[in-house]
């Protein structure tokens, strides 16, 4: 198990070489250079800058550089706002992405499960159409469109919470909800599936004969079993959460790191841009890292391998 | 009286009558009610995005200033002067441009399976049949690409290259299809890498090879039809994430150029009008979500009838 | 003086002798041993009476008669064998005893089960939950798949003692180390808090025996312990539920398509036959003296050592019949060379052949009859 472990936490290195090296090739396969502006700079500064940020110095020792400084935490230069760092953008709003993060995931984790739980045990039972609608609604309706529609009516409408901010938990109900709608949905689906299985298998038949209760065959016989292949698909939820964040920033004006992103989209700001995909993307690895790793815990068959 | 044949007929569960896999699972796809209803409305929105520019007498594109003057400088609301479903502020048709961001919608769905199925397939069969280099290397591509989120692959893709001949080609599109595309093969190949993984134990391929028959032909007539089951699903259930996120992209700003009416870029320009005119803002909502939903329950219908599990049983 | 639970449990454990965990010369083991020789007298009683069971599956094909009108008893510590072959109703039965059968689409449609004196079908579900592992105990077939991969193995059988015996965790899991050694399973103590995937299919096996016998049952339902484990295996096994069995006094009922096992743990044998039993005698008289024309054909079937090289394997021709609407007649009359036109026109009845508790369900072998 710790050579599992160990194996998995050194993958992450190739891994987020790799994704750098392409970011890194992406950006400077743009054309324009990064001072582009609607109002061109006049050739003078351009070359000015070029210097002082290193431009003019070959691909890959360019490329080392910001490789190097990343791996010291130097997340660079915005090229839009000069003299502002993706380190102070950072600093700035981690700890409140962070929050709307993880809330959304818990909350995805505990509603989606015991949904999925009960809709397979009472099969076409209303907790199963109960179940089948949230799917229906984290399913077909994308996070960005559900956030404005939970503000039509419950914010413009009924005013229950306001529009937008993130100034205590009145705030942080709306952003959660529509971020956690489809994690809610795809985690309630799959175990709703993955219980169904369970159902099926003999050693639940075996349980029975022993005379356990039903509550006791539910939740101690068949739930971990059935959350093993549910663990699986953590990862990229996680993942989904982590790039569907900073859509919902946007949209509730959450003073997160989301919003420096989507600046530097319309932008342009390259140096924003490579940043945040790999800090997004870095993130995004050890999450699933630790998925697997759990998922490795929870299967007996793989521990004791 | 019990006759001889009567009681030589075999007991219930060995009764069988022969069907394809297919005929099975057509028949179980059919009684899933939410599956046919989806399956009616992808052949709407087909329809819809052949025909879009027929059924209306707006062009997407066009403004009608005249009636938002008409209407106090402010967006038309629905069924009013000729709009069906009403216009933005500056007096394009909403319905236009809803059957305009179904046609592009149903064509970034088209694009990105063809481009799936072209590369995924060979390539993903490739892996599983020679096994060795060539699998390994597909292992670790594909380990790669999963480690790279997709949403900010495909961003990062879009915003390099928007700005290029490339980037606007077909209206910004041809980014679009190769952004989504690039990222969307691998999963495929996988699949079909695994089906073949499975297949290639058989017996009946252990007699195809001893006959002879060689190994493009082994791949191509024998394997890949049976693989065609979790390959369909995939492609089912793939669109409503290229549809996705093509809306993302509209709404970020970096997928279809305007004039063109991605249901995204729709989105976003409904959301400023929200509080006052929601239709701007419902209706492309409720587009994208009949849409979404329709794939999803088309491609879990056609999953669970494909099930081979469930084969035989009704 | 009254025999409580306990006591008549014991009493069905171990008509000849005491239990261990007793001590003659306390105040209490006299009055123990006294229960015991009254006990013994009140032994009239079969340990199981099963009548007129009819269970059915409803099916979109149709009713399907799995188990239709099957009456058979059992004698405390007895061991009794179903035999017939795939689809005749014999794993159905025992399922029905515990009332396990999946319920839709399956159901009891009809009988009385008379375990100990109580009729199950009477009772309410939670009272049949508490008579199961308890007082019943069940060994499926497949070992695989029968157990559950994410509990321990320990766990899995000290969770029946800790539930139905009141143990707290610590004498449970002695009981369940105990019962590892019993059924064979070397450095007990230790294998606790292994799973179920680090054993081999006969280990898992005794495993399964282990939980089934935890609670030290009166009755054990084995549904084809050995069919999916190796030969060498299989005679392993068996000797252990016969063992085992004859320790604790336990009843066995034995399922399987294997005459050889039949003759080597039963003391009575049941053939069935599409859902009947169509023959039921003690275990030398169905092996020396079979009365029914299956029966014959099982027999027949088997090879043996004696025959030429060679030669053909002897099959018994045809399939069983549909069970969704079986004919009044006698259900083996298709596949039957000694069939003549009143086989196809009634259903013979059980009745007895030679002793009285020799029955045979075929037309051919009464007295009178044209087989001899």
């Amino acid at each position: 198990m710790t050579a599992y472990i160990i194996r998995r936490v050194l993958w992450l290195i190739p891994v987020l070489f790799i994704v750098s090296v392409i970011t890194f090739a992406l950006m400077h396969a743009a054309p324009g250079g990064p001072w582009q502006r609607e109002k061109p700079l006049p050739p003078a500064n351009v070359a000015l800058l070029n210097e002082k940020y290193g431009l003019n110095d070959p691909m890959p020792v360019q490329y080392l550089r910001w490789a190097g400084n990343l791996v010291t935490g130097d997340l660079g230069p915005s090229y839009k706002y000069l003299g502002r760092d993706v380190n102070d953008m950072v600093a700035d709003g981690w700890t409140i992405t962070l929050q709307l993060g993880v809330m959304a995931f818990v909350l995805a984790v505990l509603l989606g499960i015991p949904l999925g739980v009960i809709a397979a045990l009472r099969q076409n039972g209303a907790p199963d159409y109960a179940a089948t609608a949230v799917s229906v609604i984290g399913i077909a309706i994308p996070s960005f469109v559900l956030s404005y529609l939970l503000v039509l009516v419950f914010a413009s409408g009924m005013h229950w919470f306001p529009t937008g901010g993130w100034k205590g938990p009145n705030t942080w109900v709306m952003p959660t909800v529509a971020l956690a709608a489809f994690p809610i949905a795809a985690i309630a689906r799959y175990t709703r599936a993955s219980m169904l299985e369970v159902t099926r298998r003999d050693y639940v038949r075996t349980a029975q004969s022993k005379g356990l209760k039903e509550r006791t065959i539910v939740v101690i016989h068949m739930i971990r079993n059935a959350l093993i292949p549910v663990v699986t698909i953590l990862g990229p939820i996680f993942a989904g959460l982590v790039t569907g964040s900073f859509i919902i920033e946007k949209i509730f004006y959450i003073p997160g790191i989301g919003r420096f992103y989507i600046d530097a989209i319309s932008q342009r700001d390259y140096g924003v841009l490579m940043a945040m995909t790999m800090l997004y993307a870095a993130v995004v690895a050890i999450m699933n890292l630790v998925v697997d790793i759990g998922y490795a815990w929870i299967d007996p068959r793989i521990r004791y391998n | 009286m019990a006759t001889r044949t009567q009681s030589l007929e075999a007991p219930a569960d060995l009764q069988h009558k022969p069907t394809s896999l297919w005929r099975d699972a057509l028949g179980r796809l059919v009684k899933n009610r939410l599956a046919v209803v989806g399956g009616i409305i992808v052949v709407i929105l087909v329809f819809l995005a052949v025909f879009g520019p027929f059924l209306t007498p707006w062009n997407y594109a066009a403004q009608d200033l005249k009636s938002v003057a008409a209407n106090h400088n402010a967006p038309v609301p629905p069924l009013k002067f000729g709009h069906l479903f009403g216009t933005d502020n500056l007096g394009h048709d909403l319905f236009s441009r809803l059957l305009d961001g179904t046609r592009i919608s149903m064509t970034v769905a088209l694009v990105v399976q063809v481009v799936v199925l072209f590369i995924g397939i060979p390539i993903g069969a490739a892996a599983g049949w020679f096994g060795g280099r060539i699998d390994n290397l597909l292992m670790r591509f594909t380990d790669v690409v999963y480690a790279f989120p997709d949403l900010l692959f495909v961003i990062l893709l879009s915003v390099s290259l928007k700005d290029t001949w490339f980037g606007n080609a077909m209206d910004g599109l041809l980014l679009v299809f190769v952004a989504i595309g690039v990222v969307a093969w691998v999963t495929m190949a996988r699949i079909v890498r695994g089906q073949i993984l499975s297949l290639k134990e058989t017996e009946y391929v252990e007699a195809a090879r001893a006959i002879g028959v060689s190994d493009f032909k082994i791949v191509t007539r024998h394997m890949l039809p049976n693989a065609i089951g979790p390959v369909i699903v995939a492609v089912t259930l793939g669109i409503p994430a290229a549809i996705l996120t093509e809306a993302v992209l509209g709404f970020l700003g970096i997928g279809a150029n305007p004039p063109r009416a991605s249901w995204g870029t729709l989105i976003n320009t409904g959301s400023q009008w929200m509080s006052s005119t929601p239709h701007l803002l419902v209706f492309p909502a409720l587009a994208i979500a009949i849409a979404l939903l329709s794939f999803t329950f088309l491609g879990d219908g056609l999953r669970d009838a494909l099930d081979p599990k469930l084969r035989g049983k009704q | 003086m009254t025999l409580t639970d306990d006591d008549r449990q014991t009493a069905g454990a171990a008509v000849t002798e005491l239990p261990d965990s007793v001590d003659i010369v306390t105040e209490e083991g006299r009055r123990l041993a006294q229960q015991l020789v009254d006990a013994r007298e009140h032994h009239a009683r079969k340990l199981l009476e099963v009548r007129n069971l009819s269970t059915q599956f409803f099916t979109k094909e149709g009713v399907v008669h799995a188990v239709d009108d099957v009456s058979f008893e059992l004698d405390y510590g007895e061991t009794l064998g179903l035999v017939g072959e795939s689809g005749c109703g014999k794993s159905v039965t025992a399922l029905s005893l515990t009332r396990l059968v999946p319920s839709p689409p399956g159901k009891i449609v009809a009988g009385e089960i008379i375990f100990d004196g109580i009729d199950l079908m009477r009772l309410s579900k939670e009272e049949m939950r508490l008579l199961r592992g308890k007082k019943i105990g069940f060994i499926f077939q497949d070992p695989m798949t029968s157990l559950n991969p994410t509990l321990t193995i320990g766990y899995q059988i000290a969770e029946s003692a800790r539930i139905h015996m009141g143990l707290s965790r610590r004498a449970a899991d002695d009981r369940a180390v105990e019962l590892l050694g019993k059924v064979g399973i070397p450095r007990a103590r230790e294998r606790m808090g292994d799973y179920p995937h680090q054993f081999s299919g006969g280990m898992r096996q005794r495993v399964m025996i282990a939980i089934a016998l935890a609670c030290d049952p009166m009755l054990l339902l084995a549904d084809e312990p050995t069919t999916a484990l190796d030969v060498t295996i299989q005679a392993q096994i068996l000797d252990l539920i016969r063992s085992l069995s004859e320790e604790f006094g336990t009843a066995v009922i034995l399922i399987t398509h294997d005459l050889g096992i039949a003759a080597g743990m039963c003391n009575r044998v049941n053939v069935m036959y599409a859902g009947r039993i169509v023959e039921t005698a003690n275990v030398d008289d169905v092996f020396e003296r079979p009365r029914m024309p299956y029966t014959w054909g099982l027999m027949d079937s088997l090879p043996r050592l004696d025959e030429e090289r060679g030669a053909r394997l002897r099959t018994i021709e045809g399939m069983p019949p549909d069970l969704v609407s079986p004919p009044d007649a006698c259900r083996f009359a298709p596949r039957c060379t000694y069939v003549r036109d009143v086989c196809r026109e009634h259903e013979p009845a059980l009745t007895a052949r030679d002793t009285a508790d020799h029955l045979a369900r075929c037309w051919g072998t009464e007295s009178g009859g044209w087989i001899k």
